[in-house]
């Protein structure tokens, strides 16, 4: 335990710069996904937006904040919320889906993003 | 490195908060909720490294859970209103 | 027999992971009757079955979910380029894929795994298979897809 607390100590520098490098990349991911929520054309496709900041943006953040864990139970805990996100944002994700589609609400289709019409 | 992660969550949150204002409809509104809820997890986990207090994991932990169980539960609210409207 | 040991065991660990404390006795001692009290109230609701203690997939679902990893962030990177494009080419479509897990747990896993990739939602499960929203073109790809969903169907094959 001890060998492994200086190990941490010592690498430091490289740590910095990965949890940079790591946190600047889950920032823009967090960032372009909520821009996807304002800008897409309808609800299912902005759904998709929405599942950028869930899986991309919160994972890098989170293993970006991993590597500046100053204790171990830090890092368990930030591990267990990266876990949970990873387990629960797509049940969220399906069951908004799910529960649009059971109300009968249409998507945009193709590249003109135009509503199907009945009977094609 | 946190003050800036921290400055484009905010951002982010914002946005997402102009998704839940404009609608249209119910559903967009509660994916921008749900989306704004996994940002303040990661809000709320950095403001704990800025203040150099890594306790507040332990609320963003908390948070995670609850943002998930609170959206499932608005969808359960909403589809039985609609149930009892077609009845 | 086997499930209500992992599922102690897990409770056991999540506990400790979380609170820190190894010499408190009497802490320990709650958190031991905590377990208890769980793993009594999952026997009495009759739920600790392969759908929530999910040890059918194991092991062999840790190496997907390394391979998951990589496919979620390629997915990651096409949608963060369409969303601030300037003019973003988005191709929306709904289509059904195929359902390879036999299992419900192995479904779930699927079903999940389409929409943790950004880029596909689930939005129902049909009696032929599942039905995807689809965010462009490149990503409507109903070969990759049930490839991913037969790599859940070979997790299966071990376990039960």
């Amino acid at each position: 335990m001890e060998a492994v607390g200086q190990f941490w100590a010592d690498i430091e520098i490289l740590r910095n710069i990965l949890s940079w490098g790591f946190i600047l990349a889950g920032g823009i991911a967090v960032v372009s996904g909520a821009i996807g929520i304002v800008r897409f054309p309808d609800f299912y496709t902005r759904l998709h937006a929405a599942g950028v900041t869930d899986t991309g943006g919160a994972e890098l953040i989170l293993i970006g904040m991993l590597l500046q864990a100053p204790t171990w139970i830090v890092a368990v805990k930030i591990f267990f919320i990266g876990a949970f996100l990873f387990f629960t944002s797509p049940v969220a994700t399906h069951a908004i889906a799910h529960a649009a589609w059971m109300v009968g609400f249409k998507p945009l289709e193709g590249p003109e993003l135009r509503y199907k019409e009945d009977g094609e | 490195m946190f003050a800036a992660a921290t400055a484009a969550i905010i951002a982010a949150m914002v946005l997402a908060l102009v998704r839940a204002f404009a609608g249209p409809s119910l559903y967009d509104r509660i994916l921008a909720g749900n989306s704004f809820g996994t940002k303040t997890v990661l809000l709320i986990g950095l403001m704990g490294f800025l203040t150099g207090r890594p306790d507040f994991l332990d609320i963003a932990l908390l948070y995670a859970l609850i943002n998930f169980a609170s959206t499932i539960a608005i969808l359960r609210f909403f589809s039985y209103r609609r149930s009892r409207e077609e009845a | 027999m086997g499930r209500f040991i992992i599922l102690v065991l897990a409770l056991a660990g999540l506990w400790l992971l979380l609170s820190g404390y190894f010499d408190n006795a009497l802490l320990l001692m709650l958190g031991a009757a905590s377990i208890a009290v769980t793993v009594w109230l999952a026997a009495r609701a009759r739920v600790m079955d392969g759908d929530s203690v999910p040890t059918g997939l194991m092991p062999r679902i840790f190496a997907y979910w390394w391979w998951l990893t990589g496919e979620i962030g390629k997915a990651n990177i096409i949608v963060i380029r369409q969303a601030l494009a300037v003019e973003p080419k988005l191709s929306p479509k709904m289509f059904t894929v195929p359902l390879p897990p036999k299992t419900t747990v192995g479904q779930a896993t699927f079903a999940n795994s389409i929409t943790l990739t950004p880029g596909t939602v689930s939005v129902d499960l049909r009696e032929d298979g599942i039905l995807v929203h689809g965010l462009t073109e490149g990503l409507c790809d109903v070969a990759a897809i049930t490839d991913m969903g037969e790599r859940v169907a070979r997790c299966e094959g071990s376990g039960q």
